[in-house]
C-alpha cells in the first residue's frame, strides 16, 4: 500500500509498524475466515454448545419451579449470577481458544516456530485462534442476564451497569489466566490436562450459583486460590443491592473483581517462567 | 568479526526413560528414572559472513540442538554463542527478526490461507516496509516462480511447491542468516533442483550466510565449501568438503566390468579391498599412496579379461560412512 501523502513519505515506519493490537486483529479475522469456511459444520457446532447451555439452564428453572428459592435467592437474582460467569467465560474461551489446546502446539514442535518471530509470545498464541463456535453460551449468558436484570427491575443505572462490566471483564482476565496457566502446564508434562477442566469448567458450574450455598472450604477456595467469588458473586451482590449472607462490606463487593486483573498478571508471570523452562529443555 | 561464533557450547538433555506397558506407566508415575544424554559436548567454531556451510551428523547428534541454540530459542547449559553480536536467548525478539528458518518437515505458512496472505502476515509481524516489502515480495515471487501459486490455499500445493513458497516467507525480511534444516527432504529430482539452485544464488548474490542441516550429500556436494561433522555432540570434522575428502578419503574406486561374469577374482592378490560384486562388475577400493592405479590395473588386466574400467572418488557419503564407522555409530 503506497503512502496516500507523498509529503510523509519522510517517515516510511508510520504505515508499516504494524502494533500488537493491529496485529492481533489482523490474526482474528483470519481465524474467523478459517472457520467460517467450513459453513456447515460451523453452525452444528454453534447450535450444539447452544443448546446444551441452554439444556443446562432449563433444569435450573425446573427445580426453581419447584423450589421457588434457594437458599434465600429468587430465580431473577440466580439469572444474574448465571448470566454473568456464563458470559465472561464464553468470551475468555473464545479469546484463549489459542491457550486451550496450546498442548498440541508444543507437542508438535510448532512453539518454536512462535519463538522464532519476533513478537511476544501471549500475543501470538492469542491470535492462533479466536473462536465463534461458543457464541451459544455467549447468547444465553446475554439472554439469562437480560431477563434477570428485566425481572428485578435494576434498570438503566449506570453504576449497577458499570459495576456488571466491570464484574465480566475481571471474570474473563480470570477465565484467559487460568487457561494461560493450563496451557503453562504443557512446558512440563504432554500428559493430558483434562485435569485443570475441574478449574474451569468446573468453577464456571459452580461460581454460577450464589456461593453461599455451598460449604465454606469451597467458598475459601473459589474466593483465595481461584477467586472466581470475585468476579461473579461479590460484584453481584452489590448488583443486586442484596445484603449480603457472609457480611462483606460493598466497598470490597465494588472493588473485588480487580483480583480477576491481578490473577491475570500472576499467570503471565507463571507463563514466562513457563518459557524460559522450554527455552531450557527443548521440549 | 565472525558472525557465529560459538564457544565451548554444551548441551544435556534429561530423558525419561519409560518402562512399557500398564504397570510400566503405573510405575511411573510414582518414580521416573532419568538419563543424561550430551547433546552437545564442547562445541566451538566461527562463521563468517556470506559462507555457506553444511551441518552433518547422524540422528540425534546435536545438529539441530546447535541450530535452535544459535536460532535463540534453546539456552545452552555452558558456552558461549554470539550471533550478529547478539546472545541470542538473551535478546530473542530482536535477534529473530534478523535470520530465516525454513525447516523442511514443516511449513510456517498459515495451512488454509493463499499464499499471499500468508506473505502479508508476515509483513505485518516482522513490522516490514511497505515499500521495501513490495520490492523484496516481487523479487522473489520471480525468482523462485511462485506467481501462479500466490492464490493457492497452502494445503493445495504440492511439497516442492510448499518448500519454494517456505524459502520466500523466510526472506520477506531480508535476513542476514539462512537456517536450512532439511530442505530438499522428499522433493522430486526437478524440484531438488530449483531449490539448490535457489541457495546458491541466494548465497551467491546477496551474501546470505546459509547454514544446511541435510542428509542428502548431492546437497552438500552441490552447495557447500565448507562442512562441519557432528556426532554425539561433538565437532568430528570442520572444514573444506577437498580437506574432508583427503583426510578420509584418500581411497580411490576402481570399477571394472569382466567379460566372464562369474569368473572369480582374488582382491587380496591387488592389495586393494572389494567393496561390490555384481555379476561381471567388481569394484574395488585402493589406496594410490601403496598402490598405483595404472600398476593395479595393468595386474587385474594380466590376469582377467576386462570389458571397462573406469577410476573415480568415492562419494562423500562413503567418507561421512568411514567417519561415523571409525567413531563406531551408525548413521
Amino acid at each position: 500500500m503506497p503512502p496516500r501523502n507523498p509529503a510523509r513519505q519522510t517517515k516510511p515506519v508510520s504505515h508499516s509498524d504494524v502494533g500488537a493490537f493491529r496485529l492481533y486483529v489482523r490474526y482474528v479475522a483470519i481465524s474467523w475466515r478459517a472457520q467460517l469456511q467450513y459453513r456447515a459444520s460451523f453452525l452444528l457446532q454453534c447450535l450444539g454448545t447452544g443448546m446444551i447451555t441452554a439444556g443446562e439452564f432449563l433444569v435450573i428453572v425446573a427445580l426453581f419451579g419447584r423450589f421457588k428459592t434457594l437458599d434465600g435467592w429468587t430465580l431473577p437474582e440466580i439469572c444474574v449470577f448465571y448470566g454473568t460467569v456464563n458470559l465472561a467465560w464464553s468470551i475468555a474461551e473464545a479469546l484463549a481458544r489459542g491457550f486451550d489446546d496450546f498442548g498440541s502446539l508444543v507437542k508438535s514442535g510448532d512453539f518454536d516456530r512462535i519463538l522464532l518471530r519476533p513478537r511476544s509470545t501471549v500475543l501470538q498464541v492469542l491470535g492462533r485462534e479466536f473462536t465463534l463456535r461458543r457464541v451459544g453460551r455467549f447468547a444465553l449468558g446475554v439472554m439469562v442476564l437480560t431477563w434477570g436484570w428485566t425481572d428485578l427491575e435494576l434498570g438503566w443505572d449506570g453504576a449497577r451497569l458499570l459495576l456488571v462490566g466491570f464484574a465480566v471483564a475481571g471474570g474473563v482476565a480470570l477465565f484467559i489466566g487460568l487457561l494461560v496457566l493450563q496451557a503453562t502446564l504443557a512446558f512440563w508434562t504432554v500428559e493430558s490436562l483434562e485435569v485443570m477442566n475441574i478449574l474451569t469448567y468446573g468453577g464456571v458450574t459452580t461460581t454460577q450459583y450464589p456461593i453461599t450455598i455451598y460449604p465454606s472450604r469451597l467458598r475459601h477456595f473459589f474466593t483465595a486460590v481461584i477467586p472466581l467469588a470475585c468476579v461473579a458473586y461479590f460484584p453481584i451482590v452489590a448488583v443486586l443491592g442484596h445484603p449480603d449472607p457472609l457480611g462483606t462490606a460493598v466497598v470490597w463487593q465494588c472493588l473485588s473483581p480487580t483480583v480477576g486483573f491481578l490473577f491475570f498478571g500472576l499467570s503471565l508471570l507463571v507463563w514466562r517462567m513457563g518459557v524460559r523452562h522450554y527455552s531450557s529443555t527443548g521440549s | 568479526m565472525p558472525q557465529i561464533s560459538v564457544r565451548h557450547l554444551a548441551k544435556a538433555f534429561r530423558v525419561t526413560e519409560r518402562s512399557p506397558g500398564f504397570w510400566g506407566t503405573l510405575r511411573g508415575l510414582a518414580s521416573r528414572t532419568t538419563r543424561t544424554v550430551r547433546a552437545l559436548d564442547d562445541v566451538s567454531f566461527d562463521l563468517e559472513h556470506g559462507e555457506l556451510v553444511g551441518y552433518i551428523g547422524p540422528n540425534g547428534a546435536g545438529k539441530s540442538t546447535t541450530v535452535k541454540i544459535m536460532a535463540g530459542i534453546l539456552v545452552p547449559d555452558r558456552g558461549e554463542c554470539v550471533v550478529n553480536g547478539r546472545i541470542p536467548w538473551k535478546e530473542r525478539a530482536a535477534h529473530v527478526a534478523e535470520i530465516g528458518v525454513v525447516f523442511g518437515q514443516r511449513t510456517q505458512l498459515w495451512w488454509d490461507l493463499p499464499v499471499i496472505e500468508s506473505f502479508e502476515l508476515l509483513r505485518d509481524i516482522y513490522r516490514i516496509p511497505s515499500t521495501a516489502y513490495v520490492r523484496r515480495r516481487d523479487e522473489l515471487i520471480a525468482i523462485l516462480r511462485l506467481e501462479d501459486l500466490l492464490d493457492v490455499p497452502v494445503r493445495q500445493l504440492s511439497l516442492g511447491q510448499r518448500m519454494r513458497c517456505d524459502l520466500a516467507a523466510a526472506l520477506l525480511h531480508a535476513p542476514t542468516l539462512l537456517f536450512l534444516d532439511e530442505p530438499t527432504i522428499g522433493l522430486d529430482a526437478p524440484s531438488k533442483l530449483s531449490v539448490r539452485e535457489f541457495i546458491r544464488r541466494l548465497n551467491r548474490e546477496q551474501g546470505v550466510t546459509v547454514i544446511l542441516t541435510t542428509h542428502d550429500m548431492d546437497d552438500m556436494e552441490a552447495l557447500c565449501s565448507r562442512v562441519m561433522v557432528i556426532a554425539r555432540g561433538k565437532l568430528l570434522s570442520d572444514g573444506r568438503l577437498s580437506d574432508l575428502r583427503s583426510r578420509f578419503g584418500r581411497e580411490r574406486w576402481l570399477t571394472i566390468d569382466l567379460l566372464n561374469p562369474d569368473e572369480p577374482v582374488r582382491v587380496e592378490d591387488f592389495q586393494a579391498r572389494l567393496v561390490l560384486r555384481d555379476g561381471g562388475r567388481v569394484r574395488l577400493a585402493f589406496d594410490p599412496d601403496r598402490v598405483r592405479p595404472e600398476q593395479l590395473i595393468a595386474a587385474l588386466t594380466a590376469r582377467h579379461a576386462v570389458n571397462d574400467l573406469f577410476v573415480e572418488h568415492p562419494p562423500i557419503e562413503e567418507i561421512i560412512a568411514q567417519i561415523y564407522q571409525r567413531e563406531g555409530i551408525a548413521p
